[in-house]
């Protein structure tokens, strides 16, 4: 009985001391990215590498969730005799809650365990203890910059995520299911407010805030092996997908 | 003059460092002998404090490192050239931007200069016009004379060199220990080197210890060095593996 509560306790301790961590160095990215000199070339670079490397992927699945909206969507409001409000129901569905977290899962996949790889393969060559032996702050050079790009990438790529799933769905509930094109617009304009807009804009953010933070701190900390990288790529890419959620539920919650 | 004393390091449980004694003297070459394994390159990381001790101190210029400030201790770094194991050059740049990285992040110097100083570098590593490689384009060694170009280019007071020439064939293995000789000529700069290369090394060191059992048996110039009757020194040397160092 006491071996098992040492074990929880130990368990909970590292977890604590874990998490204790992983805010100090957001925070310490957080009071870098602020302190000149400004890196504006390697915010760029990390925009192009989040932004404009993403945006394929983005389009690509937001299409098809708009589509797939369009079809469930149909058959979930043809049973009211509501089909007139597909449009509202598929800009509602995207732009408060698919398309940041599903921009997010996509951003994740594609550049967040790229830089997890990149980090922990930094660090298991000694490029970090190589900058930090030219007396250059690793976190202010590989990190900041990243959750800068981040902060600016990923609202971005969720509207582009949202207008691609709203006409994907367009597609297939006017083009394929007849519903009518003027009740599709009309319904997302009576139905969509600002409050709608605004609680997906800052998903997207915080989201790309979790991602870059937690992808940087796994790569960041990945132990200096081969094991290490791949190890340290997996755990980022499914801690930012629980983190994601469970911050998903509570802003939800909170701007519902 | 670098001074650790009484440096202690333990990783997981298992003390490496069991109170380390030393003197670096300014201006000459000292290189760090042990077998793999024993600690050398966590002691050269302790002396621009990459690794902080459990223990000890070490003194630069008789400023305690372990004890600075990060802003303090950075700027302590800046006095420090380090050339990896394995270069660590940073793989998304090229050479030419590798070697100029720390005068373009570290120093208000032009571009004209940057460029000048570059080039300078490249040249007396042997590889000018080499600088649009990037790393994964050179060899083995092409990469350590890279990474030693890096060291210097900013013309450091300290050098610390962890295994210049491990897994480099002999020929090459000396061509860096003469680069290492010749530009300590050109610079006058303090070299701590960790090697195993004996007895090659000795040909470029003023001074040479021996790290066994977690701490510096013995440090002598290299040529009392080489005449030591200490056991330890001796099976060292004649790669005996009978002998006071236990290898297996």
């Amino acid at each position: 009985m006491l071996s098992l509560l040492r074990q929880i306790g130990g368990f909970t301790l590292r977890h604590l001391s874990e998490m204790g961590r992983m805010f100090l160095f957001l925070l310490s990215a957080f009071a870098l990215a602020f302190r000149p000199p400004a890196k504006f070339r390697l915010i760029v670079h990390h925009l192009k590498t989040i932004g404009v490397d993403s945006l394929s992927v983005v389009i690509l699945s937001g299409f098809f969730t708009g589509m797939v909206m369009g079809f469930q969507g149909y058959y979930s409001l043809r049973k009211f005799s509501a089909e007139s409000w597909l449009g509202s129901a598929a800009a509602l569905g995207l732009l408060r809650e698919l398309g940041p977290v599903l921009s997010a899962f996509m951003v994740t996949g594609r550049t967040g365990s790229a830089m997890a790889a990149e980090l922990g393969t930094m660090r298991a060559t000694e490029q970090i203890d190589a900058l930090y032996s030219m007396a250059i702050d690793p976190v202010k050079y590989l990190v900041s910059p990243r959750i800068i790009a981040s902060l600016i990438a990923m609202p971005l790529l969720t509207a582009i995520f949202d207008v691609v799933g709203i006409y994907g769905a367009y597609l297939i509930g006017v083009g394929l299911l007849g519903v009518s094109s003027g009740s599709y617009f009309a319904g997302m304009e009576n139905a969509v407010v600002f409050q709608d807009v605004y609680s997906g804009f800052l998903k997207s953010v915080s989201f790309g805030l979790i991602i870059t933070w937690v992808c940087c701190y796994k790569g960041f900390h990945a132990p200096p092996r081969a094991t290490g990288v791949s190890q340290a790529t997996t755990e980022s890419v499914v801690l930012s997908f629980v983190m994601v959620l469970v911050w998903d539920y509570f802003l939800t919650s909170i701007m519902l | 003059m670098i001074r650790v004393t009484d440096l202690h390091k333990s990783f997981g449980g298992q003390e490496v460092l069991k109170g380390v004694n030393m003197e670096f003297v300014s201006g000459k070459i000292t290189t760090i002998i042990g077998t793999s394994g024993c600690g050398k390159t966590v002691l050269l990381k302790h002396l621009n404090a990459l690794l902080l001790p459990d223990k000890g101190a070490v003194f630069v210029d008789s400023v305690d490192i372990t004890q600075l400030g990060q802003k303090e201790l950075y700027e302590i770094r800046g006095r420090f050239g380090v050339l990896f194991q394995g270069a660590a050059l940073l793989d998304s740049m090229t050479i030419f931007d590798n070697v100029a990285f720390p005068l373009r992040e570290k120093t208000k110097m032009s571009e004209t200069e940057i460029q000048k100083r570059v080039d300078e570098r490249l040249e007396q590593v042997g590889l000018e016009g080499m600088g649009y490689k990037f790393p994964a384009e050179l060899s083995g060694g092409m990469k350590k004379r890279a990474g030693l170009a890096r060291a210097l280019v900013t013309n450091p007071e300290i050098v610390l060199f962890d295994e210049p020439t491990t897994g480099l064939d002999p020929i090459l293995a000396t061509s860096i220990h003469q680069l290492i000789a010749r530009t300590q000529q050109a610079f006058g700069f303090t070299g701590v080197v960790v090697s195993h290369t004996i007895p090659q090394v000795f040909d470029i060191s003023d001074y040479v210890a021996i790290l066994a059992n977690g701490v510096i048996e013995e440090a002598k110039t290299a040529k009392e060095f080489l005449a030591s009757t200490n056991p330890i020194v001796q099976q060292f040397i004649r790669g005996e593996t009978e002998g006071p160092i236990h290898v297996l």
